[in-house]
Parts: C-alpha cells; sequence; structure tokens
C-alpha cells in the first residue's frame, strides 16, 4: 500500500472536485476556441508594458477546472486554459492572480511566498488577486486543502516562467549566454562581466507574453529561501488597524440593508403573508417572491425592525427528529436509491475467528455542530443594468456563486462578477451564494445597492451543519493484533473512512441516510468522526490487549510501508514532545493519543486531561501536535494552523452541539452554543517534519482530526470511563 | 422617540441622526464608515465589537448609542499614531496572533484597555480579561503572547 487508499478511490481533479457527485456540470466540459494573440494587445492596454505569464494546465480535470463560463479581463475573456497567471510591469510591481481565496489560512503569504521563490522577486512588490471571477482564471473552489498542493505549485510554475523570460531578455541585450546570468532580488545578474539590471529596467516599453505548460523545472525545496521560511502575513498590517474591508465592511454608496423574514423552522411552509404594511412605509423596499420574503431599508436596524413588523403564518412538520433520538433516525433511514461506498480488502471472516481471539464492537456518534465563522454570510449587489450584476462576498467558491446568481437571475455567467474580499472564516461552511443571491434579489427590486449580513442567529440556522453521524466499528483481536476490522459509517461521511493500520481482513462501509437538517462541508469532513472512532476504538483494543496504546498502533505500522511509516513518524514524533511514558501523571489526570492521515497530511495528538469527578469538569490540560505534510511552506503559519486546529477541534470533542426539535434550532447563539475560548486553551506543543523530498500538502484540515480521540482516550485513561459521543462532556461528565 | 445627534468619536465630534436606542456598532459602522469594530453575535457575547467608552471596554452591539453619546468613543481606527502601531497593534503583528483576524479589532481593542487597568498582567490574568472574545481560528495562545508581548514593551500610555 503506497498511497492513501481513500484519496486514491476519489475522481480527484487538480481542485479535488469530485465530477460524479455534479454530472450536471458535464456540458461545461465543452471549451470553445481562443486564440491568445488577438487579446494581448487588450491585457497591456489595460495592465501596462511589461511581462505576462500564463501557467496552462495540462491535467486530466484541466478542462472542467477552466470551464465555469467566461470570465472577463478588461472586457476580453481569458484563455480558457490558464490555471493562474502573472504581470511583470515596467513599474517594477508583480501582480499575480488565482481563483483560490483568503479566509484565514493565510494562503495570501504562502501563494506569494511561491510568487518571490521562482521569480527571485522581493515579496512585498507582488500583490495577488485573489477570488475575482473578472480578473481570475476559473477555480473551483478554496477547499479539500488543495490550495498548497495545487495553487503553491502553479504560481511557482508561472513565476518560473517569468524569470527564465528575463533570463532570455537579458542574455539577448548583453548578447551572452542564458546559462551564465543569474536572477536575484529582482535582478539579472552577469557575474562574469560584472553587470546588473533590473527586471522592470529589462521590461520598459515591451510587451511580452508567455505560455507555458505546467512542467517546468522548480527550485527543489531544499534550496528554497522564501518557501520554508516564517514569513509574516503580508497584510497583517491592514488587519491589526482595521483597515481590511471584509465582506460584510463592504459599502456602496446609496446602498441599502437588507433583511430576510425566514421560516420558524426547517420544512415550514408559507401559509399567509401580509406585506402591505411594509410596502406603505417610505423607504422601504418589500420583495415577495414565492417563499422568499425581504426588505431592504437604509439603515441596518430599520430591515431588522421591518421584517419583525411583516406578519406571516407558516405551516411546519410536526414529528421531525430532534437530537435526541437522530440516531436511530439515521440508522432507521437509508436514503433510498443511493447506494453509499464499500471498501475491501479480504472481507473480514466474522465467524471463523481462531480460538481464543477476542471480537470486540462499539458504536460511536457525532452530533451536528456548527463552523460559526466569526464573519456571518455577507454580500453586497449591485446591479449596474437589469442584466449585469456584481456581488462582492465571502464564500469559498466566487466561480460556483457566479453560477448560483446566474440561475436564480437567469443571466449569462459573463453578465455577473463575484467578488472575494479576504473573509472572517470559512473551515468548510462558505461554499454556498444564498447570501449572494437574497442580497441580488433585494439589490433588483429597490434599484439600488443592496447589503445582507446574516445575524449570528441565521448563520447558525440557515448555513448547513458538519453532518450528524453514527459509526459502528468491529475487531477481532488475536495475539494482540488486530486481524479483522468492520467500519460502518451512517450519514457523517466517507472522508479518512479507511483504516491505513496494517490489518489483513478490512472492510468499510459509508451508508448514506436520510437527515434532519442542512448539512454539508465542514474542515475535515468526516475524516475527524471517522478518527474519533477509529482512534478511540483503538485504544480500546490496546486495552483489551494490554498493550500500551502507542505501542499497540506502532506495532500496526509498518516502518517500510511508505504511507504507515510518516504516520509512524509523526506519533513517535509527538509521543516524545509529549513525555508519553516518561511524565507523571497527577490525581484525575489521563493521558491519550490520536492521529491519522488524510489529504496528504500525517497528524498525531496526544492530551493531557484534567477530570474534577466531584464537578464532572473536564480539562485539555496540555496538547504536544506533529504535523507531516511534505516540505514546511511557512512553518510559523503551519504552526498556527496547527494550534488553531487543536483549539478548534476541542469543541467539537467536549461540548458543541446543535440541539434541535421539529425542525427548529434550540441553541442558535454564543450564548447557548458553547465555543472554545481563553479558558478552554491548553498549553500546546507543535512538531513540524519537515519533508523536503515530498511536495508540500495543504494545512487546514488534517490537523483536527487527532484532537478529538485523543482526548476521549485521556479520559478514560484518568477515570475508566469510555466516551463514545461527540461531544463527549456537553455539560461535564454530568448529565444535563 | 429621542433622537441623537452628536458622537464623540477618537477625538472628533460627529453629526448623526440616529434613534437613542440604536446599536452604537451599527451606527459606527454604517453612518461613519468605521468598520474596524465587527458584528459577531449582537448579544454582547464574542467581543468582535469592543470599543472603549471613556476607556472603558464596551461591547457596541449592545450599547444603545444613546448611552455612549456622553462618552468618549474611541475604536480600533484610532490606535495607529502618525504611521506608527500602538505597541498592543504591533505584538500583535509581532506574534502573528490572528488567522482570518476578524476578532482582532475586539482583541486588540479589550488587551489595550486591560493594559491601562494593569500593565503587567500574567498569563493567566490576560486569559481571564480576554474570555469574553471569541476567536474561532484559535489562536488564543499568540493572542496572549501578544498582549503579554506588548505588557513588556512597556510603551503602554498609561490613561
Amino acid at each position: 500500500m503506497s498511497e492513501n487508499p481513500a484519496a486514491s478511490r476519489i475522481p480527484e481533479g487538480p481542485e479535488g472536485f469530485d465530477a460524479a457527485m455534479e454530472p450536471e456540470r458535464y456540458e461545461l466540459l465543452a471549451r470553445p476556441a481562443y486564440s491568445f494573440e488577438m487579446q494581448r494587445r487588450d491585457f497591456f492596454k489595460v495592465l501596462g508594458a511589461g511581462i505576462l505569464i500564463f501557467c496552462v494546465a495540462k491535467e486530466a480535470f484541466a478542462l472542467q477546472e477552466s470551464g465555469g463560463g467566461r470570465r472577463q479581463f478588461g472586457g476580453q475573456p481569458l484563455p480558457k486554459e490558464i490555471s493562474a497567471w502573472l504581470h511583470l510591469g515596467e513599474n517594477g510591481m508583480v501582480t499575480t492572480y488565482t481563483g483560490k481565496v483568503e479566509v484565514g489560512q493565510n494562503v495570501r503569504t504562502s501563494l506569494s511566498q511561491a510568487v518571490a521563490e521562482e521569480l527571485r522577486f522581493p515579496i512585498e512588490k507582488i500583490t495577488l488577486v485573489m477570488g475575482d471571477t473578472q480578473l481570475t482564471p476559473y477555480d473551483a473552489g478554496t477547499f479539500g486543502s488543495r490550495t498548497t498542493p495545487t495553487m503553491n505549485l502553479k504560481l511557482r510554475q508561472v513565476s518560473a516562467a517569468a524569470r527564465d523570460a528575463l533570463i532570455e531578455l537579458a542574455a539577448k541585450q548583453w548578447n551572452t549566454d542564458a546559462k551564465d546570468l543569474a536572477a536575484a532580488d529582482g535582478k539579472i545578474t552577469d557575474s562574469r562581466n560584472n553587470r546588473s539590471v533590473e527586471y522592470a529596467e529589462l521590461l520598459k516599453g515591451r510587451q511580452i507574453t508567455q505560455n507555458i505548460p505546467a512542467e517546468d523545472p522548480l527550485i527543489p525545496p531544499a534550496q528554497w529561501t522564501v518557501e520554508g521560511t516564517p514569513v509574516p502575513k503580508v497584510d497583517g498590517r491592514d488587519f491589526v488597524t482595521g483597515k481590511h474591508r471584509y465582506p460584510s465592511d463592504q459599502a456602496l454608496p446609496g446602498m441599502l440593508y437588507g433583511k430576510v423574514l425566514r421560516p420558524p423552522a426547517f420544512g415550514a411552509t408559507l401559509s399567509s403573508v401580509d406585506t402591505r404594511p411594509a410596502e406603505q412605509t417610505a423607504g422601504l423596499v418589500v420583495v415577495h417572491d414565492g417563499d422568499f420574503i425581504g426588505v431592504a431599508a437604509p439603515s441596518t436596524d430599520g430591515a431588522a425592525g421591518a421584517v419583525a413588523g411583516i406578519h406571516a403564518e407558516w405551516k411546519t412538520e410536526p414529528g421531525q427528529p430532534s437530537s435526541e433520538n437522530v440516531f436511530e433516525y439515521l440508522k432507521d433511514n437509508p436514503e433510498p436509491g443511493r447506494g453509499g461506498e464499500q471498501n475491501t480488502e479480504n472481507p473480514p471472516a466474522n465467524e471463523a475467528s481462531a480460538p481464543g481471539a477476542q471480537r470486540m464492537s462499539a458504536t460511536y456518534t457525532v452530533a451536528y455542530i456548527a463552523h460559526a465563522p466569526l464573519e456571518p454570510r455577507a454580500a453586497l449587489a449591485q446591479w449596474t443594468d437589469d442584466n449585469h450584476l456584481t456581488v462582492w462576498t465571502g464564500t469559498q467558491r466566487p466561480f460556483g456563486v457566479r453560477q448560483e446568481l446566474a440561475q436564480a437571475f437567469r443571466l449569462p455567467e459573463d453578465n455577473v462578477r463575484v467578488l472575494m474580499p479576504d473573509t472572517g472564516a470559512a473551515y468548510g461552511g462558505k461554499h454556498t451564494g444564498e447570501c449572494a443571491v437574497e442580497a441580488a434579489r433585494l439589490a433588483k427590486a429597490a434599484k439600488k445597492p443592496v447589503k445582507l449580513v446574516w445575524t449570528r442567529e441565521e448563520e447558525f440556522t440557515w448555513a448547513y451543519f458538519r453532518p450528524v453521524g453514527v459509526i459502528d466499528v468491529r475487531a477481532t483481536l488475536d495475539g494482540g493484533q488486530i486481524t479483522e476490522w468492520e467500519f460502518d459509517n451512517y450519514n457523517s461521511g466517507g472522508a479518512g473512512l479507511e483504516s491505513f493500520y496494517a490489518i489483513p481482513h478490512k472492510t468499510t462501509r459509508f451508508h448514506r441516510t436520510k437527515y434532519p437538517l442542512r448539512q454539508g462541508s465542514y474542515r475535515a469532513l468526516a475524516a475527524t468522526a471517522n478518527h474519533f472512532a477509529r482512534e478511540s476504538f483503538m485504544d480500546e483494543l490496546a486495552h483489551a490487549a494490554k498493550v500500551d496504546p502507542l505501542e499497540f498502533r506502532l506495532n500496526h505500522l509498518h516502518k517500510d510501508d511508505p504511507t504507515q511509516g510518516r504516520l509512524r513518524a509523526v506519533f513517535e514524533a509527538a509521543a516524545e514532545k509529549f513525555g508519553w511514558g516518561k511524565s507523571a501523571k497527577a490525581a484525575g489526570h489521563g493521558f491519550g493519543m490520536g492521529g491519522g492521515f488524510e489529504k496528504a497530511g500525517n497528524v498525531a495528538t496526544f492530551a493531557e486531561v484534567a477530570v474534577d469527578e466531584k464537578s464532572g469538569d473536564v480539562s485539555v490540560v496540555r496538547l504536544a501536535t506533529a504535523f507531516e505534510g511534505g516540505a514546511v511552506v511557512n512553518p510559523d503559519g503551519l504552526r498556527n494552523q496547527l494550534t488553531g486546529a487543536n483549539i478548534m477541534g476541542i469543541g467539537g470533542a467536549l461540548f458543541e452541539h446543535i440541539d434541535f426539535a421539529n425542525g427548529r434550532i434550540l441553541n442558535p447563539r454564543f450564548s447557548k452554543y458553547r465555543v472554545p475560548r481563553f479558558s478552554d486553551a491548553p498549553k500546546i506543543e507543535v512538531v513540524l517534519l519537515d519533508r523536503k523530498d515530498i511536495p508540500p500538502a495543504g494545512a487546514g484540515e488534517s490537523p483536527i482530526m487527532g484532537v478529538a480521540p485523543a482526548i476521549g482516550n485521556a479520559i478514560f485513561d484518568a477515570i475508566g470511563t469510555r466516551l463514545r459521543a461527540m461531544p463527549m462532556a456537553p455539560h461535564g461528565l454530568k448529565k444535563a | 422617540m429621542p433622537r441623537v445627534n452628536q458622537l464623540r468619536v477618537n477625538g472628533k465630534t460627529y453629526t448623526i441622526d440616529a434613534d437613542a436606542t440604536a446599536s452604537l456598532l451599527f451606527v459606527l459602522r454604517d453612518q461613519l464608515g468605521l468598520t474596524g469594530s465587527k458584528y459577531g453575535c449582537g448579544e454582547g457575547q464574542c467581543g468582535a465589537c469592543t470599543v472603549l467608552l471613556n476607556g472603558n471596554p464596551r461591547r457596541s452591539c449592545i450599547t444603545k448609542v444613546g448611552t455612549a453619546a456622553t462618552r468618549e468613543i474611541t475604536t480600533i481606527e484610532s490606535l495607529e499614531k502618525d504611521g506608527k502601531l500602538h505597541p498592543v497593534q504591533q505584538a500583535f503583528l509581532d506574534e502573528g496572533a490572528m488567522q482570518c483576524a476578524y476578532c482582532t479589532s475586539g482583541m486588540i481593542m479589550t488587551a489595550v484597555a486591560l493594559l491601562r487597568a494593569n500593565p503587567r498582567p500574567s498569563e493567566d490574568q490576560i486569559a481571564q480579561y480576554m474570555e469574553g472574545n471569541i476567536c474561532r481560528c484559535g489562536t488564543y495562545p499568540r493572542i496572549i503572547a501578544a498582549v503579554h508581548r506588548a505588557a513588556q514593551a512597556g510603551t503602554e500610555p498609561r490613561a
């Protein structure tokens, strides 16, 4: 086994896009012809003289990736195969264009590092234009931890091509061999003849276009000087001064503020509504279109007050599942006609186990939780005429939102522009464009720009949740080794489903079921739930086998297996940092671990918890976490992601959960939905394993997977109680 | 309903027109264009909207503009002076104490108030004082380190 079986199962394009899930997009594979040469002049008209480099995607899924309709630049369509591009102007500034977006994972900085590295150019003179459907190449979205493995690579390729072109130019100018020239710090130097020239000087008055395949040789990670270093956040100053304009901060002259009337519960339908009083209020725009009711007013308060004054009758759906009985509901309600996934390596025999073998099983559950990004969904929509729409919004999929808008308003995608200002977080929760569509609907009626910012309660209710799930695990233990493994996940998802441990007989299944609330992607997807179940059960098996849990895991991870060997390394590194087997334990304290790999990242987290048996309070005292995802691009940013993911993970592990009944969310606010705060943050030690021989992986997701099982296993170590439901201690260890 | 027509913000007097019961946060953001203070929850639970009223940290989302009208309001926009960052702002940069940074303004304003009240807080005191500020990205340890660093810098102007 040399590859992550879970990863290789997914028909993954360059952007981690699952084509099988969205067959309706097939028409986008058709691509019209284009010509570079005809448009070159127009690009330079907008950008000024200099050099333009386009990176042409060659991957199998490139057609799909570049297929999202026409994007415009200065009124001209961009070429279709372009996955990234760069302009170096005669003014000495570099602008790079990417469809990826910044939601706090610090890719504006790490992608700038990629350009600075290969272009050999000062990072402070590099600007990234991100997630603007008119200016940047099509991109399926910023998800799946794909930005670092794909976009970082592409920007390096584009930048390397630009550097080579500049060297060629200098060689021509000096009538010398390009091999004798070197590029560094924005200059080409001819050390033999002791001369150098700035890039900008070389480009004076020139218009050069280069179209490069994505296969040029790059600087190997071992020789990096900008990538691999802790470059600070490139625009950090804008954030500490409050100057940065997030989507919810955008404004236009004459703008109105929107507000939507929400149903009281999921599944509710509108029986009657009287919007007449609101319609007669001066300055108020009221829209009633199907089940959509919303207003636009000159102030936020005014819009909220107007919606509160609209009387609507709703028919609610009784008898819906609640957070109390949802796990039974999942198992009793398979989704008809939709098969799940099954993977088998030598199916378990089930019955014919060897004599003396021990058969064990357990059921784990995970509750619905909310992403609760601190900035809720927000959009500012402007119609420039009846057929042209521009929307600024916080989304991980600006091109996806453009498509949603185009469909909602029956416009060609050419007529819709979506811009994504760096946003106040997402965690997988901002893949959709509902807020953009709502703002645009209101703006269309108002004939003025409308800004809509969801309230916290709306974000907690009408965004989508991390799926609820049930996981059944069965295993056979024989002579201290696991000989059979069966793993069934109901509804929560297939990510991280496969066991990476060396077990001779394995079957894993994902079962699609009906589900009561709107659900979707969340940081690391179901890998968190699946690792919670698997790594907790590994702990149960280790205890049954009377083997130290670390040793037990290492016994199932072969050093010489490329995948298992990498996972071994992070377990060993985290164990050493934690002092596993060496640290003394205070009374009521326990130690535990959890880890795995997903999206090309390997993580192991060790936890020390303290349980106050009297009060039932559980606190995480300290964590040690080790991560290896190939070559490290920015060690400071990576440490930040690792620390943050672990702290966020404490919430889902211990206390975050959505309470719901009959389609109503019962705790849609921070006063009722507990998220990790300062007092929940333990001491965290981070170990980075920098594998310069392996291409860098994304790290926004997988680092969250180890913390929940580590905490659960530590609680078991402390008090001997096995907790199999996330969250494990929603009200401490006492029943509410 | 009584209206409020004047507001003292960052040492300047602004002419506004707002209902006295309107949320200070939305007056700052929508009428004055001071968008550094953020909406996060609307119930004083997350701290993203923190401003200082006469030097005391307050949740502007649940502060009525009528209450604020009689006080000196300080927002994140006023901390940088003549192109020089406030020591707390500088410390947040130096520690890289942010990811999406949506909580950062509120964190910085709360920390500024803390350091005025207690120029040499322990790490526990920092965590305790800032418990009402949420960072969903989980940068708490770096924020504590940043506040600690700012305190060490010892250049915090005394109120």
